[in-house]
């Protein structure tokens, strides 16, 4: 390596030849076997990166190049990007760059670098949705919340790799290979927007959008080290969303700060009259919300959060998070949600059943590959749904199909959705006594890949501590707060009221700045 | 709610779903579907009698996502020629499929 400065820097290793690359692993496992092979780099903040394009220091042609060489260099290992858009990229920095150049006065995210979930439809880019049913599909449009990005200056790099259909916690399900999570490559990024937080936390993007059903931002985020928001069930447009459970689904951001996080948030929250269920309540200015101080604020702490399951390390560092919230003047107090070990079954239920549905439409008449050993037409649908989707995908469509099938319909499905309301009332009668409730996120840091593929049930248990609030439709931020002794990090969830994004992304903000 | 899946119920069910599983797939469905449905039965020793199901979270009382219905008008659509050219097979018009009346 004589003379290459940097070479050992791992995060130039995917330029070296296999060869070489394979017999550095073997020599730094043998002298420093502790520290895990990383692709962590913080991206630029919002703030900065305005600041440098307004001054004219940077340009932001050249900060999309750049972005696209860190991707060029690190993807081959982290499989986080599906496809780029280059030339869509490219034509928007331009866009921008004319602006600053004019001294026009500049949007919201002028020049920021994003990448954009797989599972959200955008012109000039295959949509997979991490499946092969969809192969070779290009939409003809863009989601609602992709077009404000871009119509807010943002300069889209491409499309990230997720769990087919957003069905995962692991992102180890998608049809185009697994992500390794950028802190320890060994480990799982999280999911089911698993490329969206590798994407920020390995610099690959300045901020992304995801989507959760039943813990999709929250969980990778934790497990990645990076803020993923969980927006009210409403406030952002799910329009061009790639339908898993709609009555759960929801569009998010990820970012490396909470308030970077609380800017994308404005951006993409609002009504949109292509979504029946959009919200038509005022849209606030999130990051100025985030300004506010904490002091005086009500933290709940749920004890069946706490109980057996949860990892120590994980418990240690929330507490010391809880810690941090009280020495910032908040008043925290314990609550109760006595069912929340329901959540679990009730999600799987309600989730399986929509999805059972929402996933007929992929039956090799409109979009993605026919399967060619089909002469009548039921054996194309059924040929084609087998050809194209995943063991997962099929494990749920079937549970789903039996959920609601005649004679088993109100055992399952109307049970779950009786028990859906009492899980809702309990969080919303907590919240007549706490302005915010704060958990950890998942129950353990990120686990290694293979760990729990085998075991579908082990699987669905890293969501433990994410479903009740997508059942119930409140919002919530995770943050990055502290980490295990091997550098894994741990996300502290803090879940507010319907539409209080403002309140979970104060509480966010006084858990980042205390930097546990 | 005492679940109890055979085969026979898993391959009724992936008909209605459109699904076609091999001779492998199925053991390991009918295994995975009955650890699921064991694990759901918890829900048994909740008494959710007169409990109203909630479908979606605009039926509750302070949520957000109750937006109205848009007004039923003739707007623009996406370009029939732009969406028939991601489909496996048209006539430029339809989408076709394999025949499916024999006469």
């Amino acid at each position: 390596m004589g003379g290459r400065r940097g070479s050992n820097d791992v995060a130039t290793r995917p330029h070296e030849g296999p060869e070489k690359g394979r017999k550095k692993e073997r020599i730094r496992l043998s002298i420093e076997a502790k520290t895990p092979e990383t692709y962590v780099e913080k991206p630029r903040t919002l703030a900065g990166l305005r600041a440098d394009l307004a001054a004219g220091r940077t340009k932001a042609a050249d900060l999309a190049a750049s972005y696209y060489e860190r991707i060029a260099q690190v993807n081959p290992r982290l499989n986080v990007y599906l496809s780029l858009t280059k030339e869509r990229a490219m034509e928007q920095a331009e866009r921008m760059d004319a602006l600053a150049a004019k001294g026009d006065p500049l949007p919201a995210l002028a020049g920021v670098p994003v990448g954009i979930k797989d599972v959200l439809v955008m012109r000039g880019a295959p949509a997979t949705a991490g499946s092969k049913i969809l192969a070779g599909y290009w939409p003809p449009y863009d989601a609602t919340a992709v077009e404000r990005l871009e119509a807010a200056g943002a300069v889209l790099l491409g499309k990230l790799n997720c769990d087919e259909f957003a069905m995962g916690s692991s992102t180890e399900n998608s049809a185009y290979g697994p992500v390794r999570n950028p802190v320890d490559t060994e480990r799982v990024p999280g999911g089911s927007s698993g490329g969206s937080a590798a994407a920020v936390a390995a610099n690959m993007a300045v901020a992304t959008l995801g989507s959760d059903t039943g813990g999709s931002i929250r969980q990778p985020a934790s497990f990645c080290g990076v803020v993923g928001v969980l927006p009210t069930y409403g406030r952002v447009s799910r329009y061009g969303l790639i339908a898993y459970a709609s009555s759960l689904d929801r569009v998010g951001p990820f970012a490396s700060n909470v308030r970077d996080a609380a800017t994308m948030l404005s951006v993409i929250a609002g009504h949109d009259p292509k979504d029946a269920t959009s919200s038509a309540a005022h849209v606030p200015d999130f990051a100025a919300e985030s300004d506010k101080p904490v002091a005086g604020l009500r933290i709940g702490v749920p004890r069946e959060y706490f109980a057996e399951g949860l990892d120590a390390e994980v418990r240690a560092a929330i507490e010391a998070g809880i810690g941090a919230l009280e020495a910032a003047g908040c008043t925290v107090k314990p609550v109760s949600l006595p069912n929340t070990k329901y959540a679990v079954p009730t999600y799987y239920l309600i989730a399986t059943a929509e999805a059972s549905a929402n996933l007929a439409r992929f039956d090799g008449v409109r979009y993605g590959p026919r399967s060619k050993n089909a002469e009548t037409l039921s054996d194309m649908y059924r040929h084609s749904r087998d050809e194209g989707f995943g063991a997962e995908v099929k494990r749920r469509i079937l549970l789903g199909t039996y959920a609601l099938s005649a004679g088993y319909y109100d055992a399952y499905y109307l049970k779950a959705q009786q028990v859906r309301r009492l899980l809702a009332e309990e969080y919303l009668r907590a919240f007549d006594s706490v302005d915010a409730i704060v958990t950890p996120t998942a129950p353990t840091p990120a686990f290694k890949l293979g760990e729990k593929t085998g075991d579908p049930l082990a699987m669905y248990l890293a969501d433990i501590y994410t479903v009740t609030a997508s059942l119930a439709g409140i919002c919530g931020v995770t943050v990055p707060c502290g980490a295990t002794q091997a550098g894994l990090p741990v996300g502290m969830q803090v879940l507010a009221r319907h539409l209080k994004e403002g309140t979970a992304f104060r509480v966010a903000r006084a858990v980042e700045a205390a930097h546990i | 709610m005492t679940a109890k899946v055979t085969v026979e119920d898993v391959e009724r069910v992936a008909e209605l779903a459109h699904l076609e599983l091999t001779p492998e797939e199925t053991p390991r469905m009918l295994h995975d579907l009955n650890a699921i449905l064991d694990y759901v039965a918890e829900l048994n020793e909740l008494d959710t009698k007169g409990v109203t199901p909630l479908a979606q979270v605009s039926e509750l009382g302070d949520a957000a996502g109750a937006g109205a219905l848009r007004a039923d008008l003739l707007l623009p659509s996406l370009d029939r020629a732009v969406v028939l050219a991601q489909a496996p097979e048209t006539d430029r018009v339809f989408f076709k499929v394999p025949k499916v009346i024999e006469r």
